[in-house]
């Protein structure tokens, strides 16, 4: 184990423990951009280069700005009536823990977890695109539809806001 | 050289934390922090499983990443379009507090 990954792991686990565990919702967002980065290292160190900065533009630049923003307009970050210690997350827990134990279980067993080490990989970008352009048009297509139709949807979600009944005082934008 | 059942467990550990806290909290957008964590989760084991690949022709993980990878804004935008209507129509976003099926 390389002492890189080691420091790359412990910052990662860290943080996302961190981000799942704090009470004030701007610092969860804050660690999740951390645990983000720090996948975006594990990354560059698999030699998933064009993979680490596709993390970095699409997870940090992108999604985590779009939780804050989300943060922000429902003022998530002044409510934080969520006491400690109670039954959903000993339930939470306890799943988890379970599923770790099983993973960790599973893959300690097999013979998977210690292939041989192939050598240093590169992750060619021409080679990605051109799978991406031939035999892989299809996902691409449907992908390019997924996103636009999301984004249409998530625009008419966010914007409408039609009063369910006429008395209701709330504006209409 | 770090093996591939680090990367594997700590991809296990992220998986386990994003499902502690998006079956713990109560809050909808720390519910869809979780499934990010999730997803990233998955994410890594694709890269280190094509990193120990011994075929070097395989892009079938990093592909795989990239679908992913827009999926997951997809669903960000309107898992967080979702949590805005919600908090409009029932003023928080408090999972437990939205009981009612037709607002």
């Amino acid at each position: 184990m390389s002492l890189t990954f080691v420091i790359t792991a412990l910052w990662t686990a860290v943080l996302a423990i961190a981000a799942m565990t704090l009470r004030n919702l701007i610092h969860c967002a804050l660690c999740l951009v951390g645990t983000l980065i720090g996948l975006a290292v594990i990354y560059l160190q698999l030699d998933a280069q064009f993979i680490a900065f596709s993390q970095m533009l699409v997870y940090v630049g992108a999604i985590s700005v779009l939780v804050v923003f989300a943060m922000l307009l429902t003022k998530s970050s002044e409510t934080q009536a969520e006491p400690r210690g109670n039954k959903a997350w000993a339930h939470g827990l306890g799943i988890a823990s379970m599923v770790f134990l099983v993973l960790a279980a599973s893959f300690s067993a097999s013979t998977v977890g210690k292939a041989a080490d192939p050598g240093p990989r590169e992750l060619p970008v021409a080679a990605l695109g051109q799978s991406l352009m031939t035999t892989h048009v299809l996902p691409l297509e449907l992908i390019a539809l997924l996103l636009t139709s999301a984004m249409i949807g998530a625009a008419v979600l966010a914007l409408h806001d039609r009063p369910k009944n006429p008395g209701d005082p709330r504006p209409n934008p | 050289m770090t093996a591939l059942s680090h990367y594997l467990l700590l991809s296990a550990l992220l998986f386990s934390v994003g499902l502690a806290g998006a079956l713990a909290r109560r809050n909808a957008i720390m519910v869809l922090i979780g499934i990010e964590l999730m997803l990233n989760a998955a994410n890594l084991n694709f890269i280190a499983f094509w990193r120990f690949h011994q075929n070097p022709a395989s892009l079938d993980g990093p592909l795989m990443v990239l679908f992913s990878l827009a999926i997951a804004a997809a669903e960000a935008a309107v898992g967080l379009a979702l949590i805005i209507h919600l908090h409009r129509r029932f003023k928080t976003t408090q999972l437990e507090q939205v009981r009612n099926l037709r607002g």
